[in-house]
């Protein structure tokens, strides 16, 4: 009984899958509390959620041909519930930053090294796109066009909004990383050790977050 | 004169939080305003260029800022609004209610369809195009089942795993969260098509506040 409860008993029957479920699972709910705390967006993880999103449909097929009234199903059931709250926690927030910092978000994806991945998905950019044509179409028939000529602009740069990344972050190092220059400070730098925890602007992080050296918490 | 109109729109905003009727009169009073005080500067601005009467520099100044600060006035009110409406569409569906609809220029429906279209089809995007309604969910799940209070009759409710049980007023029932958090937030259909709720009790419906009511 007590082994069956274990959520790998459902998937697949190779040693493998087990593994895999379990650090994703992990994996996405450290891209979501990255994503809840940090103030822009991060570059996204779809293969991750999609990932999930498999496993899940996965699940509750095997969830399905137990009894009803199965402990198990229930225990199951309560879980899957847990990991679609937290994948689509995930996704809301970075809409949610999306919707907020649109024409940041558009221009950095636009001036970003073709080299690097993008930050958003397809999807999202022209999600991010229409929201801003939408925006635009609205200002334009309701407001901008009874104004005088040279008034009539949809001046983008005015109305850019941007993430704070001066805003104070909690952080665990998942590893040891030195010199971390202090922001404000002349060329004071400070080392987290392995598994330490840090409140620190953010800007001074950015890159470790995108690189998975540190945790927001 | 000088952005005193414009600042009514903001302190409407501040002062009501939801969404007022669309304040028209205002707005174009402060249209107007723009207008005269655009008309004035291009007369002080010829006669800056051609009689070179630098003394009218400051004034000229001065009405580009209230114009400036009459426009900034406008558009927030606008963003604000269709911030509102956005959050409406998050908690209440694709449906607006007509208390509000009756509050809202063409326009800003146009903007709440537009924005509905948007995001239904980047929620149908999610996960290789097998979608993933991203307004369930909102809060982090306790338990499977919750125990609610039917408000209205509402007619049958088909679960999850098929079974089909009707909903009447002022019955208790003890039900799976995920599938009546839709009809605890509001009292309109839940847009996942998977629920048949009948479209003749839906329309009935639509104008009862909740359906469901968390007990106790």
């Amino acid at each position: 009984m007590e082994e069956s409860l274990e959520d790998e008993s459902l998937l697949d029957d190779n040693g493998e899958a087990e593994l895999t479920a379990q650090t994703a699972l992990q994996e996405i709910e450290n891209a979501w509390m990255n994503e809840t705390f940090a103030p822009e967006i991060l570059p996204h993880q779809s293969d991750l959620v999609d990932c999930m999103l498999q496993q899940i449909a996965h699940m509750e097929e095997n969830v399905k041909r137990l009894d009803k009234n199965d402990l198990r199903a229930l225990v199951h059931r309560m879980e899957l519930d847990r990991i679609r709250y937290v994948i689509s926690s995930y996704l809301r927030t970075r809409l949610e930053k999306i919707e907020r910092y649109t024409i940041h978000i558009l221009s950095e994806e636009e001036n970003r090294n073709p080299d690097e991945e993008p930050y958003l998905t397809p999807d999202e950019l022209r999600f991010a796109k229409e929201y801003l044509a939408n925006l635009e179409t609205l200002f334009k028939t309701v407001a901008l066009q009874h104004m005088p000529p040279n008034f009539q602009q949809f001046e983008v740069n005015k109305f850019t909004v941007k993430p704070n990344v001066q805003a104070h972050v909690f952080l665990r190092a998942n590893q040891r990383i030195t010199g971390v220059v202090v922001p404000g400070t002349l060329n004071e730098e400070i080392d987290f050790e392995e598994g330490s925890q840090h409140i620190i602007q953010y800007s001074a992080v950015a890159h470790l977050v995108k690189s998975g050296a540190v945790q927001l918490i | 004169m000088f952005g005193k109109e414009a600042i009514k729109l903001i302190t409407e905003l501040d002062m009501y939080e939801d969404i007022r009727p669309f304040n028209e009169q205002v707005m174009r009073q402060v249209f107007k305003e723009m207008q005269s005080l655009y008309e004035a500067n291009l007369i002080d601005s010829n006669a800056i260029q051609n009689e070179g009467n630098n003394e009218l520099l400051p004034s000229v100044h001065f009405r580009h800022t209230a114009l400036l600060r009459n426009k900034r006035c406008i558009l927030a009110y606008l963003y604000h609004r269709i911030r509102r409406l956005r959050q409406m569409r998050w908690e209440l569906g694709s449906i607006l209610p007509t208390e509000i609809t009756t509050n809202l220029l063409n326009a800003e429906v146009q903007w709440f369809q537009n924005y509905n279209k948007s995001l239904a089809t980047y929620m149908k995007s999610i996960g290789d195009n097998h979608g993933l309604n991203l307004t369930v969910n909102m809060s982090p799940p306790k338990t499977l089942y919750v125990e609610v209070k039917c408000l209205a009759d509402f007619g049958k409710l088909e679960l999850d795993d098929g079974e089909i049980i009707t909903l009447k007023k002022n019955t208790y029932h003890l039900l799976p969260r995920a599938t009546c958090e839709p009809l605890i937030r509001q009292g309109f259909p839940p847009d996942n098509p998977d629920i048949d709720v009948g479209n003749v009790h839906l329309r009935l419906q639509a104008r009862t506040p909740k359906i469901l009511h968390l007990y106790p």
